[in-house]
């Protein structure tokens, strides 16, 4: 039977981010392309931050993946340009993001203290403020909704 | 590698520490990398100018935040203010550094493959002092300007940095995950 692109797509489409495990790679932008030749599988991912330590959990996740289904001649290649940006969040991905409790980014970099702040994931309050650059990850701020009280994160415009 | 054979300005590697001190270092670099990275997304090297393209948007955030804790340290109370101006003295003399040229760096800019420090001294200048002029600090003068990072004459602190960094690889050589 012969291996589609397609068909390792799609199985590649249930890869998740090893630390907001409700996106996936294609949600986030990180799955480039898919190329197929006879036996042979590329992967061509981006990284999303410089120093990401989650990209080595994805390389591996995306070689035990393809293993699970029988694909082992897979070569996994990072490709910079172009850069990766949360531009690339598909619609998808950021209502995945709110609904977990993480507010999606906005459109970006813009100094925190200047970008409009985020509403709350759990009441859309707009009422929130700032407690830190940095949550749970460096990518995210850590925020606090004056409605309802609740901390929560917002991924961070890049 | 040992020390000589490691090449980086003396302004990466002098010690942290003191928060204003820290800070005021974070400022400086990221000043310098801000224009540094917008001119090497030009670079005749692809690999430097896709590094470039990303550290580039990086660089924003780390100057912002050290733009607000220079700002919220200068401009506070008196011991923050005595602080951060005392971290910014001590670590201004490594900052000239960032700009000399050699023999390889022209070569590397006549090439299109680095950036030309006389084109990156204006922009940090006038990054940098408009952030001291909002957290009321003053601006430091010196005489001493340390050197030789770049040719691998480093500081007493390089030697312990490596001494930590390379300890698993001396101790395990040609260790694997």
């Amino acid at each position: 039977m012969v291996t589609t692109a397609q068909q390792v797509r799609v199985v590649l489409a249930d890869v998740t981010d090893p630390e907001i495990p409700v996106v996936t790679i294609e949600d986030l932008g990180i799955l480039r392309d898919v190329q197929v030749e006879g036996e042979h599988i590329t992967v061509t991912i981006t990284p999303t931050y410089s120093g990401c330590p989650a990209m080595q959990e994805i390389r591996a996740d995306v070689l035990i993946a393809l293993a699970a289904h029988g694909w082992v001649d897979v070569e996994v290649r990072e490709v910079l340009s172009p850069a990766w940006t949360t531009d690339w969040l598909t619609e998808r991905g950021r209502t995945k993001l709110q609904d977990y409790g993480i507010a999606p980014p906005g459109r970006g970099p813009v100094s925190l203290t200047l970008q409009s702040r985020p509403r709350c994931p759990q009441c859309d309050g707009s009422q929130t403020e700032l407690l830190s650059a940095f949550a749970s990850t460096s990518c995210q701020s850590l925020w606090r909704c004056l409605v309802c009280r609740e901390p929560f994160s917002q991924f961070k415009a890049h | 590698r040992d020390e000589p054979d490691w090449t980086n300005a003396l302004l990466m590697e002098v010690e942290g520490g003191d928060f204003g001190r820290t800070m005021a270092r974070q400022l400086l670099v990221a000043a310098y990398q801000l224009p540094l990275w917008q001119e090497l997304m030009a670079s005749a090297d692809s690999q430097i100018a896709g590094v470039a393209g990303k550290a580039g948007k990086e660089v924003a955030y780390h100057l912002d935040h050290a733009t607000t804790w220079v700002v919220r340290l200068g401009d506070g109370t008196p011991e923050s203010h005595h602080r951060m101006q005392t971290g910014l003295d001590d670590v201004w003399p490594y900052s000239y550094e960032l700009f000399e040229r050699d023999e390889l760096l022209d070569r590397l800019v006549a090439r299109g493959i680095a950036a030309d420090p006389d084109r990156l001294a204006g922009p940090w200048r006038a990054t940098v002092e408009a952030v001291l002029a909002e957290a009321t600090l003053t601006v430091p003068e010196t005489t001493w300007r340390p050197t030789g990072g770049r040719s691998g004459r480093h500081t007493t602190t390089f030697g312990f940095l490596l001494a930590e960094l390379q300890h698993l690889h001396r101790s395990h050589p040609g260790a694997r995950w």
